[in-house]
């Protein structure tokens, strides 16, 4: 285990590496919508989105280094309550209309 | 006093765990904005296809960047803090209070051109266009409108903290306001990242 307060989260190297990825993830995902790809366009504009977020709340907001149990599932129990309401409204949206 | 599992957070801010759980809230505040945009679209693909195409990609990628680069600064603030390096804590702050600015003014821009060509909420011309269209209008002002008053909120309460670190009334032992801007900050980043693909990059 880390000794306590020795091993600070984060750090100018590992932040610097995340910007990189993430300004690199932002000119995939606009070269990507202009392929025209369809339906695809979706899938990877949002899988791009969700990849950017994870690692602006892992390491910039510090979630990987965070120890308690409370805060480390706060966000995935809101997340995952926000995919029951998007699931309920759609299996109404998708069936309800043609 | 407790085992090993209690000694593993001990200097855990009570704040964090508030500040989070306001994170949170915002989540499902823009979540159930998102569920809206989609259900419209769903509704009106072809209009939403065509409304789209109005929006300027550029604009949109350019604040990208300069919030991705803020959210940078503010996380190299926090660290400089931490080190007990006050002149490079306060130098961070200024770039990401410039970037935030520099955020507002291209989104004016973009507003400003929308508004010349008579696109805004209620506008005569907006209100002659299909249902569909007025819908992705009303969305793209709201959504990005509110997330700009959270950009215009954040600008105050770094600016105001930035003060409050000149003063030493924020520092490496007292830093949890901070922390918790940068965390309210950076949330503001996030949300933008799916703003970004859902109006300017999904056509």
């Amino acid at each position: 285990m880390e000794s306590k307060g020795a091993e600070k989260p984060g750090g100018p190297g590992v932040y610097l590496w995340v910007w990189g990825i993430l300004l690199f993830l932002t000119a995939l995902t606009v070269i990507a919508a202009s392929l025209h790809l369809g339906r695809a366009t979706v899938a990877a504009s949002l899988g791009i989105a969700a990849v950017k977020s994870a690692l602006v709340v892992l390491y910039f907001m510090h979630l990987r280094w965070e120890k308690r149990l409370l805060l480390k599932l706060l966000l995935p129990i809101t997340l995952a309550t926000l995919a029951i309401f998007i699931g309920l409204t759609y299996s109404d949206i998708l069936v309800r209309y043609k | 006093m407790g085992g090993p599992d209690r000694e593993a957070a001990p200097n855990v801010p009570r704040g964090r765990v508030g500040m989070w759980l306001f994170i949170c809230t915002e989540v499902l505040l823009f979540g159930g904005l998102f569920l809206l945009y989609s259900a419209y679209r769903y509704h009106h693909p072809v209009d939403f296809h065509e409304a789209s195409l109005e929006l300027n990609r550029f604009f949109g990628t350019l604040n990208t960047s300069v919030l991705i680069t803020s959210s940078l600064s503010v996380a190299l603030a926090i660290h400089a803090l931490g080190e007990n390096r006050k002149p490079r804590t306060l130098a961070f702050l200024a770039v990401t209070l410039a970037l935030g600015a520099t955020f507002l003014v291209v989104k004016g821009f973009e507003w400003g051109e929308k508004f010349a060509h008579g696109l805004y909420p209620n506008s005569p011309f907006l209100d002659s266009q299909s249902k569909g269209k007025i819908l992705y209008f009303g969305l793209y002002f709201m959504m990005t409108g509110l997330h700009a008053l959270h950009v215009l909120v954040g600008l105050g309460v770094l600016s105001a903290f930035l003060r409050l670190v000149a003063k030493g009334r924020i520092s490496a032992e007292k830093p949890v306001l901070l922390e918790n801007a940068g965390l309210y900050w950076h949330l503001v980043d996030v949300i933008w990242i799916f703003l970004f693909p859902l109006f300017y990059l999904i056509t």
